[in-house]
């Protein structure tokens, strides 16, 4: 029963989201707090430093942390305003349990934690181990991303587990592996600094990850010449020395182009390629017709300005490539981070100072969160599930049969699709609002709505959590002792600043009293935190992500240690491949054929026009927490619908008036921001929101093969004009979602 | 107070190519227990629909504060560190004349306490040394306080000016913007 119990006004009326302002003077005790406690941001993969003020067991709010080395105090208004999310009205404070007609009511934990174990065990029972799946998300500590892998395979027993960095990162996972062994920014964001060529690749730098604007800038400062490959001109792409506004689905065309044009003109080291590299023939021959004419056909970009970024590249001796999810998130996202790859190989501009390349870690523990086995083709260390070695290991870390330990699972769309067909009958969920995140949300509700028994973790009702039978009031991200690991691949010490409110609890408290209902206990008994991460340790010993050396004290006191930290006497590593030594079973950095290829849905007659989507930059990903921050809201009320004045011209489109976007999977109405920076061709509408708002009623669910990452980032939409302009933008009730 | 740490060599730089329009100033601005969650600097796109370019707009602290000279209730001081203060709420009788004046426009009179505020340049934490909250923040360097000589190892590539002609009248402020290299004054037609 996994229907809404009441109207989705209902709900929202109880239990938010609602906007939370501070007091005009501040909340009390801030002057004088009890403690002020170094820690870091909850929400992107930056995890600035910062300082949170408590004041009897509630954050009352922040100092800068001036001396955390990435950030030096620096902040986005999420991070200024990230303290609102605790002592917040719509705070779970105890556990929930569905009732039909009446909504969510109180329960006991042992009420709802029998409830939960015994519809576990009937499920499992009668459909199967994997009938019963988890999904999980990466704004989760080590510690707490360790426990879920562990929890599902040693507990739950079923394969069925899978995590919301699967519509983050994997496809730059996936393609870092292929090429180099293992996955993580090759680089800290120090050697940006006198890099003397920047690309930056579908990476909103300046909204998304706003605090890397300064190390950009940096170089900048030091002459270094800025590429933006996005088709928008996005806040860094303004001042950018080269715009490359590409049409969305053929980045691909793109670095094929640029791949050619630098083995044409020899800007190629040889000496590198030669020693350290291996399929390279195969893949320039990939491109062998890409010419900068074709590529100006296919991507939309003048042809000269592709030549310029082509030179700019080839002739620079130090560089930094940096990608995220406006490359990643197609259906060919993989193929497009080898593109990236392939450029940075091509020129040897690796494993020295101030060589560099990377994805930018979306979400806060996006790095660690996909190391450690809550994936559902990964263990601990960034080992395969299918590795007979690798399940040999971890099974005897664990105390467990080898045999016991599921396969590999379904991803996370996947298993909405399974849950579709039937085959999947119960889900747990613990901070993952699938509802919003993934694409396609008619479906992802139907889907919802067929579930036998869903028992949700959070700590607000998310839009998701509405259809669950049972919500267990978990903690937010300053209620428990952790460690996060920052998109450099610093690990980084999270503080307990306080402790759960009410009758919530903390996450790990929680998956450890389920696992012991479910009759492991000897297997999930842990004293702290720390006793987790030193599990994490020994599990990841001897993988790619070797975590093995790495201490809390050895984190506190140096501020953050770089994995891979095989020993306790190792320092760490900021910068791979300074030994040229890849993880590939050859050693060899791996060149990989990227041809283009055309995305999963293409425009036509019907649906005439591209439509990309995004973020903004006072919202986070489905935003549970941002859309119940007052001026997080305030800022950027509602999505609208992004449209070049010349596309607006030929449907008569006013600025503000309301535009029906349909796509083969569902419409929904929004307001259009008529602005000349964006391409003529395709439509932007940012995705934090839900409901009739949500971009993602459009998306498809179309996966890239290798990584299953959905392509959120291209499909084809049709315009309907609706002749009345929307009320102003403050008086939307967007951020409640219904 | 305890002016004794307030760090004369230090200013305040901004530079408006590296606004990115986050908002993160005015949100860290607000929450200064004197400013009620009302911000005292502004950020505002220029023209959305041309550009994504946003302008930030801090108190200049000019050495000739017009507002003061107005201020028909002598509400608006300039202390011996160059800091032009806000309205003295006491004095202060709301009449706007500040608002009307600024060449920058920065006083707001906020209607609800009937009252003009503008920015201190964080006089609590400046005047005990700390950065004013604002440049602390900025994610992008568009705002800095620090000293000259770290500003100009920074970013060799520009230059701080702190002159400003607006018509036949010369403004000289505390606050400096960051112009291309070998500026001297920004003329505003």
């Amino acid at each position: 029963m996994a229907k809404l119990p009441v109207s989705a006004e209902n709900i929202i009326e109880q239990f938010g989201p609602h906007k939370n302002y501070s007091p005009k003077d501040g909340y009390e005790g801030r002057d004088e707090p009890d403690d002020v406690v170094k820690t870091h941001c909850c929400f992107c993969g930056m995890q600035c430093g910062i300082q949170l003020l408590v004041k009897s067991n509630k954050v009352v709010g922040f100092e800068p942390w001036m001396e955390f080395p990435f950030n030096e105090g620096r902040l986005c208004p999420k991070g200024v305003q990230r303290y609102l999310q605790n002592n917040h009205p719509d705070r779970l404070m105890h556990p929930l349990k569905r009732v039909e007609g009446e909504g969510f009511k109180p329960t006991s934990w042992d009420e709802a934690m029998d409830k939960t174990v015994s519809e576990i065990k009937r499920i499992q029972e009668k459909y199967g181990k994997d009938a019963f799946s988890m999904l999980s998300g990466v704004s989760l500590t080590n510690e707490k991303s360790y426990l879920v892998g562990k929890f599902a395979r040693v507990a739950l027993k079923t394969k069925n587990l899978d995590y919301n960095g699967r519509l983050c990162m994997v496809s730059a996972g996936a393609g870092n592996k292929k090429a180099f062994g293992l996955d993580r920014a090759s680089n800290n964001y120090s050697d940006l600094e006198y890099a003397e060529v920047i690309i930056v690749a579908g990476a909103n730098i300046s909204e998304t990850f706003p605090t890397l604007t300064h190390w950009i800038w940096k170089a900048r400062d030091r002459g270094a010449k800025l590429i933006v490959i996005d088709p928008r001109i996005i806040p860094l792409a303004r001042t950018a020395d080269v715009h490359l506004d590409v049409k969305p689905g053929t980045d691909s065309a793109l670095y094929g182009a640029m791949l050619k044009y630098l083995v044409d003109h020899d800007m190629l080291d040889h000496d590198f390629i030669d020693n350290y590299t291996s399929g390279f023939q195969e893949t320039i021959d990939a491109v062998k017709d890409y010419t900068l004419e074709w590529a100006e056909e296919i991507t939309g970009i003048k042809k000269e300005k592709i030549k310029e970024a082509a030179e700019l590249w080839g002739k620079a001796k130090t560089s930094f490539l940096l990608h995220a999810r406006g490359i990643e998130h197609h259906s060919k996202g993989v193929d497009n981070v080898l593109g990236c790859i392939n450029l940075v190989l091509a020129t040897g501009r690796i494993g020295r100072p101030y060589c560099g390349y990377g994805t930018i870690t979306g979400q806060g523990n996006g790095q660690g969160g996909r190391e450690h086995g809550h994936k559902c083709d990964q263990l601990p260390g960034n080992r395969d599930i299918e590795n007979p070695e690798h399940r040999q290991y971890i099974a005897n870390v664990w105390g467990i049969d080898e045999k016991d330990m599921p396969g590999k699972g379904l991803s996370a769309y996947e298993i909405i699709e399974a849950i579709h067909r039937g085959e999947i009958k119960g889900l747990l969920s613990i901070c993952f609002n699938p509802l919003v995140s993934l694409p396609n949300s008619n479906y992802v509700r139907e889907a919802l709505e067929k579930l036998e028994y869903y028992v949700c973790i959070d700590f607000f009702l998310n839009e998701t959590a509405r259809h669950a039978d049972i919500v267990l009031a978990g903690s937010l991200q300053e209620e428990e002792e952790g460690t996060t690991t920052s998109a450099e691949g610093r690990v980084i010490r999270i503080r307990q600043a306080v402790t759960p409110p009410g009758d919530a609890r903390t996450d790990t408290s929680i998956i450890l009293e389920l696992a012991k209902r479910l009759g492991v206990e000897d297997k999930f008994t842990y004293d702290n935190s720390e006793a987790i991460f030193n599990e994490l340790r020994v599990a990841s010993k001897g993988g790619t992500a070797d975590y093995n050396g790495i201490t809390y004290k050895k984190v506190e006191d140096n501020m953050g240690i770089f994995w891979p930290c095989p020993t306790e006497d190792h320092p760490g590593t900021p910068r791979l491949w300074e030994d040229k030594k890849f993880k590939t079973p050859d050693g060899k950095a791996h060149f990989n054929p990227a041809p283009y290829k055309l995305p999963g849905e293409v425009t036509d007659a019907e649906y005439p026009v591209v439509l990309t989507t995004g973020r903004v930059v006072s919202q986070y990903l489905s935003g549970t927490q941002t859309r119940r921050i007052g001026k997080l809201v305030d800022q950027y009320p509602e999505p609208l619908l992004e449209i070049h004045p010349n596309l607006a011209r030929q449907y008569g489109i006013q600025q503000r008036e309301l535009i029906r976007v349909s796509t083969r999977r569902g419409e929904g109405i929004f307001p259009a921001n008529i602005v000349e920076t964006i391409r003529e061709d395709t439509v932007f509408i940012p995705y934090h929101w839900s409901g009739k708002k949500s971009a993602n009623l459009l998306t498809p669910g179309t996966l890239d093969p290798i990584s299953k990452i959905p392509e959120f980032k291209v499909c084809a939409c049709q315009l309907e004009p609706l002749n009345e302009i929307a009320p102003p933008s403050k008086e939307s009730d967007a951020y409640a979602s219904v | 107070m305890n002016y004794t740490s307030f760090n004369t060599n230090e200013e305040f730089f901004v530079d408006m190519q590296r606004c990115i329009g986050c908002k993160a100033c005015e949100m860290a601005c607000a929450e200064c227990e004197t400013n009620g969650q009302d911000s005292m600097i502004h950020v505002n796109y220029i023209d959305r629909s041309s550009t994504i370019q946003t302008t930030v707009q801090v108190c200049m602290h000019c050495d000739d504060p017009v507002c003061a000279n107005v201020c028909p209730a002598d509400a608006i001081s300039k202390d011996e560190f160059g800091i032009v203060h806000t309205a003295n709420t006491e004095r202060c009788i709301g009449c706007s004349n500040c608002v009307m004046a600024c060449p920058f426009g920065v006083p707001k009179k906020i209607e609800e306490y009937d009252l003009m505020m503008k920015c201190t340049m964080c006089y609590d934490r400046t005047s005990v040394g700390k950065k004013p909250m604002c440049a602390t923040v900025c994610p992008s360097g568009t705002l800095f306080y620090g000293t000259r000589a770290e500003i100009e190892e920074m970013r060799p590539n520009s230059t701080p000016v702190n002159t400003f002609v607006f018509g036949n009248e010369i403004v000289k402020t505390k606050v400096n913007i960051m112009m291309p290299k070998g500026s001297t004054e920004l003329k505003i037609y």
